[in-house]
């Protein structure tokens, strides 16, 4: 998954689609996770990075980690979903 | 260097739920770096806003209704010129287009007051009634519509039409309707109000985003902006909207603009579909209430529209800002009565 390039974060999570006007708040996590995607971090580099940084098992993080890319799917946010 | 003073009338002065663009306009002129304006306002009610708002509007003349033709608006603007000398009018209602249109080269000639307005054709053609066959000559996707004058009309074409619809009056005002009640209903609401004939047209749905443009009359986009609406009223209105870059939006204006060489000041009400498909649902021949976002972006359109009614070669803008926002807010002004009374009875203050 690629997030469109002319979306916009700041360190505040606030995230804003020029295209359409739309904006939304991420959680630092949401933010960090949007980041790495951006950086083109495969899922298990940033499962890595999550589950060193935070208490949170694989599995719990696997299924957040897709409910959110749903999430930057279904608000437009995404280019493309593998 | 000390800046040229013009003398510009502006109508539209209602700054209410369902705006007019005056005020708006006005802010944009007050801006100018180029021009001081001087600001006419020119009203059709004693309660519209502008013209009480003296730090904007230097003043105003009550002029008589649309609907008492160009003989009498051109009466009374020679009676106006006489005492103010005026430059340049920004006429923007739609409902009194046509007379200003009609009178354009005669305010030239007789009075030297410049105007830029769209053509007689280009003004015509855009009509609500007249919007699906412009879409059709100019490769746009535009809902299905039907114009009607009778109630028959309006229940043969349920038919047609499933529900929800939208009834549209011929100037302003507009419905959804879900049912045969709903629609008997905007039908005689909207009639009562702005005549007939009434306009059916189909509902998309989908994010209402518009444009405000501007065309030289060659063919030239001199500038446009595309919002979004964030926070609409219950008639439909944008009470805040943020600037938006998308591409599709700015070439469908250019294409319009090149292509019906528009003269003067548009709005390009558009839905957006989840297919990203763009449906144009009206073009206003003026500047919208939310011109003023504009300026906000680095377009100022009504001193770039001053300045071709003066005859003067105006450069394009390629660029404006992305992501800014309006937010309209409303605001009790104390007014005393000598000023109310002065406009009722003096027809100007």
């Amino acid at each position: 998954m690629k997030i469109k390039k002319n979306i916009a974060l700041s360190d505040t999570g606030f995230v804003f689609d020029p295209s359409t006007g739309n904006s939304f708040s991420a959680n630092p996590i949401g933010m960090e996770i949007i980041r790495q995607i951006r950086e083109g971090k495969t899922q298990e580099q940033i499962a890595e990075h999550i589950l060193k940084t935070y208490q949170t098992d694989a599995g719990t993080f696997e299924k957040d980690y897709h409910d959110f890319l749903n999430m930057l799917n279904r608000f437009r946010l995404t280019e493309n979903i593998q | 260097m000390s800046k040229p003073k013009l003398h510009i009338a502006v109508t539209g002065l209602n700054a209410i739920d369902s705006p007019g663009p005056g005020i708006a306009v006005i802010r944009a002129l007050k801006e100018s770096l180029l021009f001081d304006a001087r600001i006419i306002g020119l009203c059709y009610e004693s309660l519209e806003p502008g013209i009480y708002m003296h730090e904007l509007v230097d003043r105003t003349y009550k002029l008589p209704p649309p609907a008492a033709g160009k003989d009498a608006l051109l009466k009374r603007l020679e009676q106006i010129h006489s005492e103010e000398r005026i430059d340049v009018i920004i006429p923007n209602f739609d409902a009194e287009l046509f007379s200003f249109i009609q009178l354009a080269d005669q305010l030239k000639t007789a009075m030297n007051i410049h105007t830029f307005l769209p053509t007689t054709e280009q003004f015509e053609a855009r009509h609500k009634v007249n919007l699906a066959d412009y879409g059709k000559k100019h490769g746009i996707l535009v809902p299905e519509s039907k114009v009607i004058f009778t109630l028959h009309e309006l229940y043969q074409a349920q038919d047609v039409f499933n529900y929800p619809f939208v009834v549209k009056g011929k100037f302003y005002d507009a419905s959804i309707v879900y049912n045969r009640e709903q629609a008997t209903a905007a039908f005689h609401k909207i009639s009562a109000k702005w005549g007939l004939p009434i306009i059916l047209q189909e509902f998309i749905s989908g994010e209402e985003v518009n444009v405000t443009a501007i065309g030289d009359g060659k063919g030239n986009t001199i500038g446009a902006v595309p919002m979004k609406k964030q926070y609409i009223t219950d008639k439909g209105k944008a009470w805040a909207g943020i600037s938006i870059d998308d591409n599709k939006l700015l070439d469908m204006t250019h294409t319009l603009i090149q292509s019906t060489k528009w003269r003067g000041g548009m709005e390009l009400e558009i839905v957006k579909t989840e297919e990203d498909e763009y449906y144009l649902l009206e073009i206003n021949p003026r500047f919208p209430a939310w011109v003023y976002l504009a300026v906000g972006c680095g377009q100022n359109h009504p001193e770039a529209l001053v300045r071709l009614a003066m005859g003067e070669e105006v450069e394009t803008w390629s660029a404006y800002a992305i992501g800014k926002l309006f937010i309209r807010y409303s605001y009790d002004m104390i007014v005393n009565l000598d000023e109310f009374e002065k406009i009722c009875t003096l027809g100007k203050l």
